[in-house]
């Protein structure tokens, strides 16, 4: 890797005029209207405030990455866990749901990570030919009483107003209150895998945050008390007002007319763009967070461990302890990201979390962007996600370009049909050539 | 043709911008045994490694039997009658000693029987566990199972790299009499020693490199003799 | 007490088909553990080699079905494999052309190489998502069974009964005979003992005269073919699905740690070990223990299936935890 860090001149002006086609693609995307843009500044306002959700994400594996060469194949999972907070944080809580099994829930929890805590000290302290049965006591036992106190707590919240709600419920808690608690519930996850996977080799640490991806996803699909799983979580409070609320105010309505739009229409972009406002002030202040972390000794030395970390070592750098740091802090800004989105949405689909799409699509971006670059990191995010969206529409239209002279029948059906599949071979295809012709990204780090 | 059998002259080269060899110059007769001695730093394994083609020379040249090899890779040199042992990492671990010494000779066509059964004749310890993993052995047979991996391409130059490090003195003297023993056989070998008191012993030739230029070359016993080599070189 | 039920009972609804699922992880992670153990990193488009080579065949399959070729009771799809895996082996060899061989002459870091192998998984996702779509295919013709639970109750007149089917069964004896014929390879001729000495020592191996690219080729030959024939056992078994051949990987790279990287024999075992373990935790015991004199309240379900990928990933933390190198000694980590 070291040979491909070497410092190159690269033109200062580089990152600004990318940063300028980008803009000039999104204005082309609300105001022209044919084959290629759309020309709704709705479509193109939502496109950007994903793109910027993206650059969140992207900018927690850059730090996973960029910064310590760690291969987090789980994004998707530590995505979904901070989705999980406005639900638990800022949903308005269950009727009668706490009181069916709240208190026994959390007990439940509490026990079997006493279990596992009391499983390591059994592992520590005892020794002998003892050792292995007492582990195996203690988690038996610890399992048993677990689900004794799980399973009915469970039935009962999910009995509980099963077609509405089946759920704990949240707090009521003003939503933005949620983005930090996601942060941390992602953080707490990356702990637990990073203490184990991490100081063995490095692939172990991607099979591990891969495993630890789909089971997250997978919890979040079965636990109907937490998450309600396929039912899905709507109706998740908004930091901005709501289009309707809107569009019954005079006052806005009159505005909107100012300005020659329909309420509709102008309520659509207020709302878009105060979303925008809120997530582009997130991405700069992790992104100034991140530049001053880097400019200080802390991030030289995270550099020098990346660089060479057999040298750091032999330094006297503990690397496992610094990677398991970053690797906690990426994975925070990567729950962040989550908890951002759900909030975008005002819905958590525990269904849509699928791994190409959360994991893999956000290493593209990274990886285009310019791995080690905070601001190319973000490039990457948005114009990747620009592109992303656009290949539902563009990837038919090509299609049809290139099988024109097909005669009509199966085969021309076939390829048409297949057109949206194409978009996975395309991101595989510019991985590879990324990684290969310029594996420093489109914006290299300085 | 006359002149030395293996004939490494002017060597100049390192692996970054620094030379390490700087005009180094080894030779050995047929039948002799070389051993290359000095200091740590002096370039020893370096100069070994130069000779095998494992590092690029920026000056000098290398010859076998008068044919010039300074451009061939180091396979190309195994194939005109060149052994290497390095000095780690030198057996299959989880291959057998038979099949370590089968790798040896992987890229013989004809029938290898009658070298590996000389291999087993010289080294006896290693025959009676050759189903066994060449990594469970001790450190002294791995030393073996390696030297018997390179003779079965039946080179005429050995070279070995520090073939005792790690070992303890009885194995030690247990390898050199191999190692005589494979000379007498009629191969050159060339070898580097940390263990330079011993290793001049048996030298036919020794060389005492320092900052990678021959500081001192003369038979192993009149470098044994010369008081100025003990001092500096052999601890008085 | 109805011991005999019981038993029945276990080898019906746990030995049997963990059997067969061990017996596909196992042809899986052998290819992974291959892979390791020569090229050096863990290779994420193995499941989609998997798919991709499960999807030629079922076209072959399709092909060979439409010109009236069949196997009587065996499946079709077995005819058709040989060809699925000389198809993907092509296109495997050429993703090392054009992918994998610059990152090695280079030598780059394995992180890397798992990088490039992402960008290849992508692409062979999309490619058979384009050549065959994203349902449920099953392509399992000929017999069904080869017990079914009437004849084996008639047989036995116990109670409980007890079905084989074709493709289990297949399964297993594909899966032995590919074993016998791998390790023999490698253990008895020239070509394998060659790999296994590049995976021993890549150095020495090149000193000893070894060509590197050959012994590459060849691993990705030996490779592909495992995954196709685990591929296509896979979906013979329990239906041909895109998606599940991703998550299959976790399953696999757990049984290829648990084994030993880089050790084939750890490969088979660990591909059992987690197949009998994923069964045997989200098997709801209830009959069996209703069968040995217990009345249970519950099902006795230690986890429910949507979790049995956590199975293979605890067994994955657990020898991270304590034996990195795998219970068979592989790669040092």
């Amino acid at each position: 890797m070291s040979n491909t860090r070497q410092a190159e001149a690269v033109s200062p002006w580089r990152a600004p005029i990318l940063f300028l086609i980008l803009a000039a693609l999104f204005l082309a995307e609300g105001s022209f209207r044919n084959a290629l843009f759309s020309g709704s500044w709705n479509t193109a306002l939502a496109i950007l405030n994903m793109g910027l959700i993206s650059a969140v994400m992207a900018l927690g594996v850059n730090m996973q990455w960029g910064y310590a060469g760690l291969f987090n194949a789980g994004v998707v999972g530590f995505l979904a866990l901070g989705g999980l907070a406005p639900v638990l944080v800022s949903t308005a809580p269950v009727q009668g749901a706490w009181a069916a099994g709240g208190p026994r829930v959390i007990l439940a929890l509490l026990v079997g990570l006493g279990t596992l805590v009391l499983a390591a000290q059994v592992w520590k302290r005892v020794s002998g030919l003892m050792r292995v049965p007492a582990l195996i006591a203690v988690l038996v036992l610890g399992f048993v009483l677990y689900r004794w106190l799980f399973d009915p707590a469970v039935m009962a919240i999910e009995a509980n107003n099963s077609a509405r709600a089946g759920n704990i419920g949240g707090l009521g808690w003003p939503v933005l209150l949620s983005w930090p608690v996601g942060a941390l519930f992602a953080a707490a996850a990356a702990w637990g895998v990073g203490k184990v996977a991490l100081g063995l080799r490095s692939d172990y640490l991607a099979i591990a945050t891969l495993g630890i991806g789909e089971i997250i996803v997978a919890v979040m699909r079965n636990e109907e008390w937490l998450s309600r799983g396929v039912k899905n979580v709507s109706g998740i409070p908004r930091p901005v007002p709501y289009e309707l609320e809107l569009q019954s105010s005079p006052d806005f309505v009159a505005r909107a007319a100012e300005w020659g739009l329909s309420p509709a229409v102008a309520s659509g972009i207020w709302v878009k763009l105060l979303y925008a406002g809120l997530f582009g002030a997130v991405l700069l202040g992790l992104i100034l967070l991140a530049e001053l972390a880097l400019k200080s000794p802390w991030g030289r030395m995270m550099r020098a461990i990346r660089d060479n970390e057999t040298a750091a070592e032999a330094m006297g750098k503990d690397v496992t302890r610094r990677h398991l740091q970053i690797f906690v802090i990426g994975s925070a800004v990567i729950g962040l990201a989550g908890a951002m989105m759900v909030t975008l949405d005002g819905l958590l689909s525990p269904n849509s979390f699928n791994p190409l799409r959360y994991t893999f699509l956000i290493w593209v971006m990274v990886i285009v962007g310019g791995s080690g670059n905070n601001w190319g990191a973000a490039l990457g995010a948005i114009l990747i996600w620009f592109l992303w969206i656009k290949a539902e529409v563009w990837g038919p239209e090509f299609m049809r370009l290139v099988t024109g002279p097909l005669p009509a029948g199966a085969l021309r059906d076939h390829l048409l049909g297949s057109a949206p599949h194409m978009r996975f071979i395309a991101l595989g295809v510019v991985l590879l050539l990324m990684l290969r012709f310029a594996p420093r990204g489109l914006v290299p780090e300085k | 043709m006359a002149g030395p059998y293996l004939s490494a002259t002017a060597m100049r080269g390192g692996y970054g911008k620094a030379d390490i060899l700087n005009g180094c110059t080894l030779t050995v007769e047929r039948g002799q045994i070389a051993v290359i001695v000095g200091p740590n730093g002096a370039g020893k394994s370096t100069a070994m490694k130069a000779v095998f083609g494992m590092l690029h020379l920026r000056e000098g040249q290398v010859a076998l039997a008068g044919e010039d090899i300074t451009h061939l890779s180091p396979q190309e040199r195994v194939r005109k009658g060149m052994g290497f042992v390095p000095q780690t990492h030198n057996i299959f671990p989880t291959m057998t000693v038979e099949e370590n010494l089968e790798m040896g000779a992987f890229i013989r066509e004809d029938d290898y029987r009658d070298t590996m059964a000389q291999v087993y004749e010289l080294f006896p310890a290693v025959a009676d566990k050759r189903k066994q993993n060449a990594g469970e052995l001790s450190g002294g047979q791995r030393q073996q199972v390696a030297v018997g991996r390179a003779l079965m391409t039946k080179p005429s130059l050995l070279m070995l790299d520090e073939p005792t490090a790690g070992v303890s003195p009885i194995v030690m003297d247990e390898l050199f009499d191999r190692i005589i023993e494979v000379a007498r056989t009629g191969i050159s070998i060339l070898m580097v020693e940390q263990n330079a008191r011993q290793a001049l012993e048996i030298a036919d030739i020794g060389y005492v490199l320092v900052q990678g230029a021959n500081r001192y070359t003369d038979s192993g016993q009149a470098l044994l003799a010369d008081p100025e080599v003990r001092r500096t070189f052999l601890g008085g | 007490m109805d011991i005999l039920n019981a038993l029945v009972a276990i080898l019906n609804f746990v030995v049997i088909p963990a059997a067969s699922y061990g017996a596909q992880l196992a042809l899986g992670a052998l290819g992974v553990t291959l892979i390791y153990g020569i090229l050096r990193f863990s290779n994420f488009a193995h499941g989609d080699t998997m798919a991709f080579g499960a999807a030629l065949v079922i076209l072959i399959t399709w092909g060979l079905q439409s010109i009236g070729v069949s196997l009587g009771p065996l499946p079709t799809a077995l005819l058709a494999l040989p060809f699925g895996i000389a198809l993907t082996a092509v296109f495997i060899l050429g993703t090392d052309r054009v992918v994998y061989r610059f990152y090695r002459s280079k030598r780059s870091a394995p992180i890397i190489l798992v990088m490039a192998s992402v960008g290849v998984m992508f692409i062979m996702n999309g490619l058979t998502r384009l050549i065959i779509g994203v349902d449920e295919i099953r392509f399992d013709d000929g017999a069904r069974f080869l017990i079914t639970v009437q004849q084996f109750r008639a047989w036995t007149g116990l109670s409980e009964g007890l079905s084989l089917r074709v493709s289990q069964a297949l399964t297993l004896v594909v899966t032995a005979l590919a074993c016998w014929a791998l390790f023999r390879f490698l253990n008895r001729s020239r070509a394998g003992k060659a790999m296994r000495a590049y995976s021993d020592n890549e150095d020495l191996a090149l000193l000893s005269g070894i060509d590197p690219e050959r012994v590459v080729r060849l691993t990705w030959i030996i490779a592909t073919a495992l995954a196709v024939t685990a591929g296509t056992l896979y979906g013979l078994d329990k239906s041909f699905k895109v998606f599940n051949y991703f998550q299959i990987l976790l399953p696999i790279f757990a049984a290829a740690i648990v084994g030993g990287l880089g050790n084939p024999l750890g490969a088979v075992a660990g591909g059992f070990i987690v197949a009998f373990s994923e069964v045997a935790v989200t098997y709801p015991w209830r009959k069996i223990a209703t069968y040995l004199g217990f009345q249970p309240d519950g099902l006795l379900q230690l986890l429910s299936t949507e979790y049995k990928f956590a199975v293979s990933f605890v067994i994955l933390i657990v020898v991270l935890l304590f034996r990195p190198t795998g219970l068979f000694r592989g790669k040092s980590v």
